[in-house]
């Protein structure tokens, strides 16, 4: 009797939870295919389903700009922070040198360093040299942003490749930075994973760092166009606004479910080393 | 007089010149006369001191004819003389290319002062055991024992100006009268020590909202870090009972807060919870629970709350996946081997599951604490600080000291208060992370 009660209570709480996770979810994708345009009209069991709402944003936004500009952001910046990322944690795992400790740890604190006035300096710097409005500005702030936390992640994970296999290769002949393409690489592919898939997400809602660096209306990634849509008049706008979040978060939860194994491997690292 | 002391002396005028004349390493000698001749070349290039020299400049000023080190540095001390938007100074500017200047003025004297140093070792060298090196040879060992930081230099240099060279910039503008009183190019800005640092301590309209700001963000990050983490906890430990048959079910539906955008779920909750026409709040009066509408965000007290609450709903399911993965790592042997010694269900998690969890955590659950100081996005994009509050100065009842200086920043200009806070925010921070990185291993073993 007492173990059928304990079975109720357990499966009673974990069902609560799964539904106040739920409601918001279902509430926000049922709202995108409601008729009428207001927060009013969004009910969670829509009583006309239409497929207006994305007709409309196509029509009204320029929705696949939004697109084309975050997808060019995260493309380019997994692929230029997962160099920079494994480069440096390379060099920090496998050779000594002065400052190593300091500096690592140095870049992770300064990092924390609150960031809404830096990007005033950032913004003159990016001035001097033409590159605001490139879509490179975004790219290396993100990616030197990335470095500090992502390099203590993966040196953990390096450290735990046996130095035997390079020695290996140097005593075979093999020069530094072939050790590292053909030993190093192949063998960190989870980590490798995780920073691309973490770097590929950060710029998709990063709503700051492109309001403040990337102005102008061509150059609008979807976290600010989205942002813009309701910011002021919210409740009129909101069908619209739900169907463009319900686009562009269903392909990014998929990607997320997808790699889950990664990203919690990625995460874990970091307590591992507790 | 050895050859250490003649190469050095002759390296301190002409660099590269003790290792080209004394030490026979003339391409070595080369390169860093020529880095000489770029360091002399930038300067002469971009300024007018041949000119000068020939006569041709008659009222010679640092601010129109300087090069780009005689200039950057002037730009620093003075932050310009001439206000104006024509042919005046942009004194932003001129503190950001001030930094830049002495960032690269660094590096010249960091190749300076090796090439002295170098000079001195290479002539000792010789002097002791009368072999001369060749640059061939110097550079193969060299590429060795210098690795590192051949390969890490571009990366140094990227996070020097992306990341060094703005804080300094911030750290630096606390000590300016940077505002909307003095915006350039229009006016110009002007070095006031510590005054702004003694104004946020004195000016009670400061020290008030300064002290009750930061009260909330302690509390704010203590909660926000706990009850996710509790929850998260207690997720895991009941998917792990025995009496849950579908696991996996639960699972998915649980980790969706964390596949979601953030920002995504956080626009979604303020709609939600609009005060005024929110489903949430609609629901209610239907059911009857209620008669009036409730002011979820726009309320102080229990605008607080529903921050708190909105970010459990975003934040658990990251430390549930977490302690699941150590959960399901904890040997087995254990929980047995308590059994068998008779203890209740309450006492293994007190005594074996719990102090294994928070032994593997620990270090996350730190770092989690001192990010959610910097939780900007819970806060502005929910209620974007307010209510307002008309005792604090400019800033409403939520907001956490992050979301004040971004309100402090770019809605109100206040550039110099703005730099305060940061610098504040920012010691908070690093103490509690440094701590934090001190304590772990992964550190101690570095």
């Amino acid at each position: 009797m007492k173990r059928k009660i304990k079975a109720f209570l357990v499966n009673l709480e974990l069902i609560i939870v799964c539904i106040i996770v739920i409601i918001p979810v279902i509430w926000i994708v049922m709202s995108s295919f409601n008729k009428g345009k207001g927060l009013m009209s969004s009910t969670l069991l829509p009583k006309h389903v239409t497929l207006e709402n994305y007709f409309n944003l196509f029509k009204n936004t320029d929705y696949l700009i939004w697109f084309k500009n975050s997808l060019s952001i995260a493309l380019l910046n997994a692929f230029v922070s997962v160099i920079l990322i494994m480069v440096t944690a390379w060099v920090v795992s496998r050779f000594n040198f002065k400052g190593r400790k300091a500096g690592l740890m140095t870049m992770l604190i300064l990092s924390m360093f609150p960031s809404f006035l830096s990007m005033t300096a950032i913004y003159t710097l990016f001035m001097t040299f033409g590159l605001n409005k490139s879509v490179l500005s975004l790219v290396l702030v993100y990616s030197a942003g990335a470095i500090p936390y992502n390099v203590w992640l993966v040196k953990g994970y390096l450290d735990g490749i046996p130095m035997s296999l390079d020695e290996a290769a140097y005593i075979d002949g093999s020069s530094k930075l072939n050790t590292f393409f053909k030993i190093i690489i192949p063998m960190s592919t989870p980590i490798i994973v995780f920073c691309a898939v973490s770097q590929f997400m950060t710029p998709w809602m990063d709503y700051i760092l492109p309001n403040l660096l990337y102005t102008g209306e061509s150059t609008r990634t979807i976290a600010v166009g989205l942002y813009t849509m309701i910011a002021g008049n919210e409740t009129a706008n909101f069908t619209e606004f739900a169907s463009g979040t319900v686009l562009i978060a269903v392909p990014i939860t998929i990607l997320y479910l997808l790699f889950q194994k990664y990203l919690v491997e990625g995460i874990a690292a970091g307590a591992n080393k507790g | 007089m050895g050859k250490s002391k003649k190469a050095m002396l002759l390296s301190v005028f002409l660099w590269g010149g003790g290792q080209f004349f004394v030490c026979r390493q003339k391409v070595k000698g080369l390169i860093l006369f020529l880095i000489q001749i770029l360091f002399i070349g930038i300067e002469l290039r971009t300024g007018y001191w041949i000119e000068y020299f020939c006569g041709l400049v008659p009222k010679f000023s640092l601010r129109l004819h300087g090069g780009f080190f005689t200039k950057g540095i002037w730009g620093l001390i003075t932050l310009g003389e001439k206000a104006g938007a024509r042919n005046g100074d942009h004194s932003t500017i001129l503190l950001v290319g001030g930094i830049i200047t002495v960032l690269v003025l660094l590096l010249f004297l960091m190749i300076y002062i090796w090439n002295i140093k170098d000079a001195y070792q290479t002539g000792k060298k010789i002097d002791s055991e009368g072999i001369y090196v060749s640059t061939k040879e110097y550079l193969k060992t060299t590429y060795t024992k210098f690795f590192p930081f051949i390969i890490l230099s571009p990366i140094i240099l990227l996070i020097l100006f992306i990341i060094v060279m703005p804080i300094i910039f911030s750290i630096l503008t606390a000590f300016t009268n940077y505002n909307k009183n003095h915006l350039p190019p229009a006016a110009l800005v002007d070095w006031v020590g510590f005054n702004n640092f003694i104004k946020l301590f004195k000016v009670p309209i400061w020290s008030n909202t300064f002290l009750s700001v930061l009260l909330w963000t302690l509390i704010w990050a203590v909660c926000s870090t706990f009850s996710t983490y509790f929850m998260g906890m207690l997720q895991a430990v009941l998917l792990n009972s025995k009496f849950v048959k579908h696991k996996s079910l639960y699972r998915s539906i649980m980790i969706l807060p964390w596949a979601i955008p953030q920002m995504i779920s956080l626009l979604v909750f303020k709609n939600l919870l609009n005060g005024q026409f929110g489903p949430l709040g609609q629901l209610l009066i239907k059911l009857g629970l209620t008669d009036q509408r409730i002011p979820f965000l726009t309320d102080p007290l229990l605008a607080k709350i529903t921050i708190i609450l909105v970010n459990l709903w975003m934040g658990f399911p990251m430390f549930m996946i977490m302690i699941q993965g150590i959960l399901s790592n904890i040997d087995k042997g254990l929980y047995e081997a308590a059994e068998i010694d008779g203890a209740g269900s309450y006492h293994i998690f007190r005594k074996i599951t719990l102090p294994l969890v928070f032994k593997a955590t620990g270090p996350l659950l730190v770092m989690n604490f001192a990010g959610n100081f910097n939780g900007f996005g819970a806060i502005y994009f929910l209620t974007e600080g307010g209510p307002v509050n008309p005792n604090y100065q400019l800033a409403g009842d939520t907001d956490i000291l992050i979301s004040w200086i971004y309100k402090l920043t770019l809605n109100h200009q206040i550039y110099d208060m703005a730099a305060v806070m940061c610098i504040i925010l920012f010691i908070l921070i690093a103490v509690v992370s440094y701590w934090n990185f001190k304590r772990t291993n992964a550190f101690k073993e570095v």
